[in-house]
């Protein structure tokens, strides 16, 4: 049994969690607790993981300084039912598109205006198969999604948990967006809320979101 | 995807997102978020390792259905990247130079050489 325990560290309105459940977990959480200070002086608060871990110095820099401002309220909608009832859309933003289904993305584009990425979105249905799924993101490697999609948009693993009975069902329909935005406002204005109508048309209680 | 998170939360869906730099997560108000210290593009770990896949998708259901306030929560994956440092910090990156990647070495070099011809 998974036992989700929360640790607020720092900040009393932070809410970092440490996830113990299995052997491990708590030499982490250890490692957690001696980064403490420097970790909550770089990001104001308590973190185990590394969030720049792979980026080049430079950039790694660029990103721990750039100011952001602090974001106006964090909507909350908890799960209405339990997750043996509930059904679970995955939306990517590995850039997939259906081969026959739906064209790429606009990478062409992209190519000419650098300081473009396509905002719009693509579908990828519950039973889709490996050599349905086209990669195109020009920001990452490929190759290993070309492999396998699972570790992109873990269609296969949901299907498992569903026969299992984890959740109750996997989505119909489940989406990639392309995640090279230098501009989020069509996704907030236009594409995000298309998305979002979709998946409630479809009856979607939650979703498992990753990006690349 | 946090702004997408964000849209989705605030029109109803319950939403957490698998996110190898969580920092953001905190800084952009996401409602939940998985941090798995993985290499880009591998939001979900290797390719044919469906054990590793599937602990991932857990632990993410289970912060989505279990999760308690305040937001934003971030909930860290215990377990480490299960491949080589060094090897994965150059593998993850794409085979040719992203669009603004080499547009930004471009206009680095029109300034060096501007500041060249000046000098």
């Amino acid at each position: 049994m998974h036992v989700l325990r929360q640790r607020r560290t720092g900040a009393p309105e932070s809410n970092i969690c440490s996830y113990l459940w299995q052997p491990g977990a708590t030499e982490r959480i250890s490692r957690a607790d001696a980064l403490g200070d420097r970790a909550q002086s770089l990001y104001g608060r308590c973190m185990a993981i590394d969030s720049f871990k792979w980026l080049p110095p430079s950039l790694r820099g660029f990103y721990e300084n750039m100011h952001v401002p602090p974001p106006d309220g964090v909507p909350w909608s908890p799960l209405a039912k339990p997750l043996r009832e509930a059904r679970i859309a995955l939306v990517t933003t590995a850039g997939l598109n259906v081969r026959g289904l739906e064209p790429p993305f606009d990478y062409e584009r992209e190519q000419r205006e650098p300081r473009w990425g396509d905002p719009s979105y693509r579908r990828l249905p519950r039973d889709v198969r490996q050599e349905q799924v086209q990669t195109g993101h020009l920001h990452i490697n490929n190759e290993d999604i070309d492999r396998d999609f699972n570790v992109a948009i873990p269609i296969t693993r949901m299907l498992e948990l569903e026969a299992q009975g984890v959740v109750g069902s996997l989505a119909s329909t489940n989406y990639s967006f392309m995640g090279y935005q230098p501009d989020t406002a069509e996704w907030s204005a236009r594409y995000g809320p298309e998305v979002a109508r979709l998946m409630k048309d479809d009856a979607v209680d939650g979703v498992v979101m990753t990006p690349v | 995807m946090n702004a997408l998170a964000r849209t989705f939360e605030a029109a109803g869906l319950t939403t957490v997102v698998i996110n190898p730099m969580p920092v953001w997560g905190q800084r952009l108000g996401t409602p939940r978020t998985l941090g798995v210290e993985f290499p880009f593009g591998h939001p979900c770990g290797l390719p044919g390792d469906a054990a590793l896949q599937t602990r991932v998708v857990r632990a993410a259901l289970d912060v989505l259905a279990g999760a308690a306030g305040p937001a934003p929560v971030v909930v860290e994956f215990p377990e480490p990247w299960p491949g080589d440092f060094d090897h994965w910090k150059r593998a993850w990156h794409p085979p040719e130079p992203s669009p603004i990647v080499r547009w930004l070495r471009e206009q680095a070099q029109r300034r060096a050489q501007e500041k060249r011809a000046d000098s």
